[in-house]
């Protein structure tokens, strides 16, 4: 028997100096989860990257929904990415894609 | 709805697009109010500005003064001459003596201690106790949570998560603010709340410190401030004009 798997997906606005894309955002998130809760934490973070776009600077991430908090006082904790100055706004937190869009204002 | 202040943002009061830029960010994140402190020689025509500012914006402005005395004595000097000029007043206490003082006088709102330094932060359960009974509160700035890495954050992380536990203990007021120089360091109030969690702040009480919390202290002040004002409960309705 399958076990349903709970996730939340986090809505994130980057405000760097410097274009990023998909992988130094999640170096950066990465980066930080390991720094504030180790590595068995980030172990436990379910972290993956869903949706980047670099043009408007958003990027969509999905963690495991026991981690959410984590994962969000990881990402907020960020102050730069590929060694520039930058900063992660949540944007909007939910259970599904079609509702973060919605709350997030996002269009995918 | 949660109407979200800021009571420590702070750009360099010289350079007014960085001051306009952090205001209209603070906009955009959701807060309602924002506190800039300001030199005590600051002029009328600067705070208009700033009011002026922060009107544009749509967000309320609140003028803050910060002072970081030497001693007792010093405290009590910059409050008799300054506190009537400015809505929130905080001190900086960097010795036992000064947060001692500035905790149990009713005309001091927050009390700040030392980010890098853990062992000026005074704050224990006598310095709690005090607070508790001057209606001061505790101001917790964000900005060198994030600045701040490897073990000095480790150590203000348990430091706050101390400070945070005798707060609630004695029901002192805690006041989360964002303490940020620059936009980088500018984070929205659920963004602060989410950080808060990391010195075991529930989300809730962060949430309260982020609103409820900062705006009893400033419609506190405004009321004392008013010259309808005469003591907590009293104030003039009707003035008689005499010829």
């Amino acid at each position: 028997m399958s076990r349903h798997v709970r996730r939340r997906y986090l809505a994130l606005k980057i405000v760097s100096e410097q274009p990023v894309n998909g992988g130094d955002i999640m170096d950066a998130v990465w980066k930080a989860v390991v720094q504030l809760f180790g590595e068995y934490g980030a172990s436990q973070a379910g972290l993956s990257l869903i949706e980047c776009n670099s043009q408007k600077n958003y990027a969509i991430v999905r963690c495991s929904h026991t981690a959410a908090d984590m994962v969000r006082a990881s990402v907020v904790s960020i102050t730069e990415i590929k060694e520039k100055p930058a900063a992660i706004h949540v944007l909007g937190v939910s259970g599904t894609l079609r509702a973060l869009r919605k709350k997030a204002l996002l269009q995918g | 709805m949660k109407r979200f202040v800021d009571l420590h943002l702070h750009p360099s009061i010289k350079d007014f697009d960085q001051v306009e830029r952090m205001i209209v960010k603070s906009s955009e994140l959701g807060y309602r109010l924002v506190g800039i402190p300001l030199p005590p020689s600051v002029t009328q025509d600067e705070i208009s500005l700033l009011r002026k500012i922060c009107k544009d914006a749509k967000i309320g402005f609140v003028a803050r003064v910060d002072f970081a005395p030497k001693t007792p004595g010093e405290l009590l000097q910059d409050l008799r001459r300054f506190r009537r000029r400015f809505e929130i007043l905080s001190v900086t206490c960097t010795s036992k003596g000064v947060a001692r003082q500035a905790a149990k006088d009713r005309r001091v709102d927050l009390l700040s201690f030392p980010a890098t330094d853990i062992h000026k932060r005074f704050f224990d359960r006598a310095e709690a106790e005090l607070a508790s009974k001057a209606l001061s509160g505790l101001e917790i700035e964000m900005a060198p949570l994030l600045s701040l890495s490897g073990s000095s954050r480790i150590r203000l992380l348990s430091r706050l998560r101390r400070e945070v536990a005798i707060a609630k203990r004695f029901n002192v007021p805690v006041v989360i603010s964002s303490g940020a120089m620059n936009e980088y360091l500018m984070r929205s109030p659920h963004d602060y709340a989410a950080l808060a969690t990391l010195f075991d702040m529930p989300l809730p009480y962060a949430l309260h410190a982020l609103s409820e919390d900062p705006l009893a202290i400033v419609e506190r002040n405004r009321e004392k401030l008013s010259p309808d004002y005469v003591a907590p409960g009293v104030r003039v309705v009707r003035r008689k004009t005499c010829v």
